[in-house]
């Protein structure tokens, strides 16, 4: 398996966030709140080498605290996780750029980030610049590009880097309809070769287009795992599926 | 699971490093006409300021080429307190990162502190340029310094890895240690020499790593004889102790950074 989730828990409360000083002292004096809350629930799964997933959910469902389990940026209350193989994580493009240093410096920074040696970067070094289009303004500082340029940018280091494992949340929604084409044919080449992705988006059709499964997130609990058309067709009905047991239950 | 933080980053620390280290480095002089002379011109500045306080108004209490025993401890004292201050904030202000790109943590602080080495190696060739102004004569005793501050920056690195690592979790933390750092000027002797210490407080020097740089530099370019072998070996204890301290606590917290930042 590529990707294994065992009854897995991820609580947040309010003691858990950075605090001063001031409330460490008042801590002692009264009773902590009781506040946890579960970002997720006993969620399960399991993911084979090769498959592409969605996973599909309101805001607040629990969906990002899923891909950062999965990318290892932080780590379940309960439950285990385990993950096989390298993993890229594209959370949020550009993370790691610098907007006074120029595309070319941001390129080298953002792959070494991203696990990439020396050498590998100078030989991907061109590809990526080809790839996002950048052209002559390679050498400008960051600041000076459009936020479409960003993008382009950011996607083309991070699919260089050749993962086993692509993690995307959302990235896909903006760019231009070209470069947009560009990235899906860029992770169709990806989905060929066998590796595994998960993804998480609001474009229906990208979802459709991309995976055959997806996950449902309700509320940090998974309601729904199976063939994407089906839980597309679930979730965009909004029809909960314990909903319709429940109601199929109270019938007589 | 929560001992095993950052497992599957297979990356090149070094390159990372060096590229972290070029970031600090071409940020901070972005703007700046005067670029890196400004590294120089803060320690001049301040050695100015100090050299006519302790000849001009208090010169009871200077000692010869007092320019140059000034700079023995501004360096190492300036580099140190930049450093931490730096370190203890960069884990904070790299949140974003932090939470959203897999990689090694201890990059953060540790590449702080690399980067404000670089200006430490400025700052002491300014160091080795007044001695020389001040005929002072050079020799291979001089090369005694290399090892010396390079344990300062170890001291520094494990310094870096702790608190930053603290301010995480508690905001205060960064207040607390710029404030510490104010008072550390005080008690490190910087202005006044060692021999001036009562012998009843000069436990907290001897085991100062700071301190015991700042003599170290005083005995190599000053007395002209390399640093007496117990203060090396407690300047080596010291220094390592703090890092390994620094890099354990760091690894124990670090799979909660996600959730406090």
């Amino acid at each position: 398996m590529a990707i294994t989730f065992h009854e897995v828990s991820k609580v947040y409360s309010h003691s858990k966030s950075r605090i001063l000083l001031r409330n460490y002292l008042t801590g002692w004096l009264r009773p902590p709140r009781e506040d946890r809350f579960y970002a997720l629930k006993k969620v399960s799964f399991s993911i084979a080498p090769g498959e592409t997933v969605a996973v599909v959910g309101s805001n607040g469902a629990g969906k990002s605290t899923l891909l950062s389990l999965v990318a290892q940026l932080c780590f379940p209350d309960e439950g285990t996780i385990r993950a096989n193989g390298r993993i890229a994580a594209l959370l949020e493009l550009g993370s790691g750029f610098h907007p006074d240093l120029s595309g070319a410096e941001n390129i080298f920074l953002n792959a070494s980030l991203l696990g990439l040696s020396r050498a590998r970067t100078v030989q991907l070094y061109s590809g990526i610049v080809s790839f996002s289009g950048i052209g002559e303004f390679i050498g400008q500082p960051l600041r000076t590009y459009s936020a479409g340029m960003n993008m382009r940018l950011a996607f083309s280091v991070a699919v260089n880097v050749d993962p086993d494992i692509l993690i995307i949340d959302e990235v896909l929604a903006v760019g231009d309809r070209n470069f947009q084409k560009q990235c899906l044919e860029k992770i169709f080449e990806f989905k060929e070769k066998g590796k595994t992705l998960l993804c998480v988006s609001h474009a229906a059709e990208i979802v459709q287009e991309l995976c055959e499964r997806a996950l449902w997130l309700d509320a940090g609990e998974l309601v729904m795992d199976g063939p994407v058309k089906e839980v597309m067709a679930a979730y965009s009905g909004r029809v909960h599926p314990r909903a319709i047991r429940s109601a199929i239950e109270r019938s007589p | 699971m929560a001992s095993a933080a950052i497992t599957d980053w297979k990356g090149d620390y070094g390159f990372l490093l060096s590229n972290l280290i070029k970031r600090d480095f071409k940020i901070r002089y972005r703007g700046m006409s005067l670029g890196i002379l400004w590294s120089v011109v803060n320690p001049l500045v301040m050695m100015g300021v100090l050299t006519f306080v302790f000849t001009q108004i208090l010169p009871e209490y200077s000692t010869k080429k007092f320019p140059v025993f000034l700079m023995c401890g501004l360096v190492p004292f300036n580099f140190f307190t930049l450093s931490l201050i730096s370190a203890t904030s960069s884990l904070v202000d790299s949140a974003a990162l932090i939470k959203r790109v897999p990689f090694p943590r201890e990059v953060v602080p540790i590449g702080t502190v690399l980067a404000n080495s670089v200006h430490f190696l400025i700052q002491s060739g300014l160091l080795l340029g007044m001695a020389l102004v001040f005929g002072i004569r050079p020799g291979w005793h001089w090369l005694w310094l290399a090892p010396v501050f390079l344990l300062e920056i170890v001291f520094a690195c494990g310094m870096g890895l702790l608190f930053s690592a603290l301010n995480v979790f508690v905001g205060d933390v960064r207040y607390v240690v710029e404030s510490a750092n104010t008072l550390l000027f005080w008690l490190v002797p910087i202005v006044y020499s060692f021999d001036l210490i009562p012998s009843r407080f000069e436990m907290f020097y001897l085991y100062n790593p700071l301190a015991a740089v700042v003599m170290a530099a005083r005995n190599i370019l000053l007395d002209g004889t390399p640093p007496s072998i117990s203060l090396l070996v407690r300047l080596v204890l010291c220094s390592v102790f703090v890092l390994l301290l620094g890099h354990r606590f760091f690894g124990w917290v670090q799979h909660k950074f996600f959730d406090y930042l």
